[in-house]
């Protein structure tokens, strides 16, 4: 088990004549990931890498049956590319793409109230499920299969979690980077009801960062719902107020978002905060010692 | 991006939302020019910098003669100017807005903002203008209304009159503080704002509704199509190393520490900052290359890192995804080679093409400090800079 993504996902590339989209793709299908086909209008009827491309989702979809579509296109053409794989009636869209236009995502957003696709995104690294299935620009070999489950606004953070994870015996269930920008799809809780429900994962990391308020208001659905240990990171305790830390949504304003108020909201809904993010894993392990599941989560 | 008050004005003015009749002035020569062809009674002399709170730290001065338009102009040119939001070193004055003065009835606040919740923007208003916004909802929250836009109809009628009586704006006035609100609100999505601020609006003697001040910030990722925010830039508001960060699509802001840090990924990159500052250290910039970066891009980091005199350290911390380790390695390399780096560089690589980029700072012969983890790499950088 693991959540969004396994062995049976049948993934579309869209843009996937691009430099990073061609690079990305193969290092997907080396992963084992099942990338059936790819899009690019204009060039369909021809291949890259071994895989089909299509004119447009919708033929590659009722073509190969795929369900998942990950997105490279860029960014004045990706919220256009993003309702293409939603009027797919695809089960996910993954959007990588960096620097969407905040209006743009309102729209995009509105237009997918009531339907069936979930976005991930954008400005994300996209989500692996180890040894299953990989979608996104995440290092492959750094995971492993196991029981914790990850979830992140940080693509580089993620894998630094995932890294000191790996390092010390314990594997992953699915690893989730939700993105950057102030308005994406998924959302914390969303991942975290998905881990909540998964039987695989026994745990879960959170690394949040500063800017809006999802980490608290994720921290509450924490401390009201959830049934297995999560243990948090909040970036950002030295950045200035009012300066756009990279991430779109990275910022503090009007002395909203900061990282002391985040690591406060988390700690009073019982939720561990590592001090330093080389202190992610440990953090972690502590925790499901303390919970007496490491044994459990101990996977190699 | 941020523009200067009199500039959003001159936005807002396009969209039908009244404002002040005024003119920008870069010598006192202009703004006496300004004040001539104005005419008014009163006229008002504001400083021109890119940071709120310039009426309180004197940046704002009523004037009631063409003389006094000058004693001002003289003033306030070449001034720095130190308010809340500028820092302690405070910002130089080099342009004037000459307006208008108006007779003042009432001030409220209307604001138009990115609600990251509901994914939509929100208009805010408050009967409480004048004052700082984050200070009306700290005081007197109860004040401060609010109407959620949907994208797909926009600001409605409706939703602008329930506001306008909510903050008790006169009966006689709702009709134009509606088409103001509206105005407003089609400047802010046809230019891809990110906030749009009247803080005041005012009511005034003669029964007009206009803004007496208005921030306009610009959504970054849209500026390639507005064109036309482009040309209000003002360099001499940015920070020389930001700017020339941006001609290379860098994520880069400068700080007051000693430690440079080129990082990929902005998670990554604050959480380094935190990580130097734990141990000890203070960073002297947040850098994200990014995750398309090429050897050349990463080159021009390192000579903006470089370029800081402050800076007695580098702290490479990479985790490749996107990212290639061999590109940044070979970026270090050929920077090395244009600039001399004569301070302690430390170098923690790990991800996608891992080997082959410890490979190539190996083979380089440059003088690098290789780190194990995130921490070592910051444990050994704020040791080397003492």
């Amino acid at each position: 088990m693991s959540v969004f993504i396994d062995k049976n996902t049948k993934v579309i590339v869209q843009g996937i004549t691009g430099a990073t989209a061609l690079f990305h793709t193969k290092q997907m299908i080396e992963y084992g990931t099942q990338v059936v086909a790819g899009v690019t209008p204009g060039k369909g009827g021809t291949e890259v890498e071994g895989v089909a491309v299509y004119d447009t989702v919708d033929a590659a979809v009722k073509e190969t049956g795929a369900n998942v579509s990950v997105i490279f296109v860029p960014a004045p053409f990706a919220a256009d590319a993003i309702l293409e794989a939603v009027d797919a009636e695809l089960d996910l869209a993954i959007c990588i793409t960096e620097h969407i236009p905040v209006l743009d995502m309102i729209k995009v957003k509105r237009y997918m109230e009531g339907k069936k696709t979930r976005l991930l995104g954008p400005n994300c690294p996209g989500l692996i499920t180890p040894e299953e299935c990989k979608i996104g620009i995440m290092p492959g070999y750094i995971h492993t299969k196991g029981h914790i489950g990850v979830v992140s606004r940080s693509g580089t953070l993620t894998y630094e979690a995932v890294h000191q994870l790996s390092q010390e015996g314990i594997g992953q269930s699915t690893a989730v980077g939700i993105g950057g920008d102030p308005v994406n799809g998924t959302s914390f809780i969303d991942v975290l009801k998905a881990y909540n429900e998964d039987d695989n994962t026994y745990a879960v990391i959170m690394i949040g960062e500063i800017g809006g308020t999802a980490e608290e208001e994720a921290a509450e659905w924490v401390k009201a719902n959830m049934k297995k240990p999560v243990v948090g990171f909040i970036g950002g305790a030295t950045a200035p107020p009012g300066k756009r830390m990279g991430h779109a949504g990275a910022i503090i304003s009007g002395g909203k978002g900061t990282a002391e108020e985040k690591i406060r909201v988390l700690n009073e809904c019982g939720i561990q905060v590592a001090a330093t993010p080389s202190e992610i894993g440990e953090t972690l392990i502590k925790v499901i010692k303390e919970e007496g599941i490491y044994e459990k989560c101990k996977t190699h | 991006m941020n523009i200067h008050e009199y500039q959003g004005k001159e936005i807002l003015r396009k969209y039908g939302v009244s404002v002040p009749k005024g003119y920008v002035a870069f010598t006192p020569e202009e703004a006496v020019d300004a004040a001539k062809e104005l005419g008014s009674n009163i006229t008002v002399v504001k400083a021109q910098i890119h940071a709120g709170g310039r009426g309180k730290a004197g940046g704002v001065k009523i004037a009631k003669s063409i003389d006094d338009v000058r004693t001002y102009a003289k003033e306030l040119l070449g001034k720095t100017l130190v308010t809340h939001q500028t820092g302690p070193e405070g910002k130089e004055i080099k342009r004037l807005l000459i307006e208008e003065g108006c007779d003042i009835k009432k001030e409220y606040y209307v604001g138009l903002v990115l609600d990251r919740a509901t994914s939509r923007i929100t208009l805010m208003a408050s009967e409480e203008g004048g004052t700082e916004i984050e200070e009306v909802a700290e005081a007197t929250p109860e004040k401060i209304f609010r109407e959620s836009i949907d994208p797909v109809v926009g600001l409605t009628a409706y939703q602008a009159r329930r506001i306008a009586f909510n903050i008790n704006i006169p009966k006689e006035l709702i009709g134009k503080t509606v088409k103001f609100m509206l105005g407003l609100y089609t400047a802010f999505v046809e230019k891809d704002c990110s906030i749009a601020e009247i803080n005041p609006l005012v009511t005034t003697g003669e029964g007009q509704v206009m803004a007496l001040d208005a921030k306009l910030n610009f959504d970054s990722n849209a500026l390639y199509r507005q064109k036309d925010i482009l040309e209000y830039r003002d360099l001499d508001e940015e920070d020389a190393k930001e700017i020339e960060a941006s001609k290379y699509d860098l994520s880069y802001i400068s700080l007051d520490g000693d430690i440079g840090c080129m990082v990929n990924g902005a998670g990554l990159a604050m959480a380094t900052m935190d990580i130097i500052k734990h141990y000890g250290g203070d960073p002297a910039n947040f850098l994200d290359v990014g995750g398309g970066a090429t050897a050349e891009k990463v080159t021009e980091a390192f000579k903006i890192i470089l370029s800081d005199a402050a800076v007695k350290g580098i702290f490479v911390n990479i985790f490749g995804g996107i990212m290639k380790c061999d590109v940044i390695a070979e970026g270090v390399v050929a920077a090395a080679k244009e600039v001399e780096i004569k301070v302690p560089l430390v170098v923690r690589l790990e991800g996608t093409n891992v080997d082959l980029g410890k490979k190539i700072l190996n083979e380089s012969g440059l003088d690098i400090v290789a780190a194990e983890s995130m921490a070592d790499g910051a444990q050994k950088i704020v040791e080397l800079v003492g």
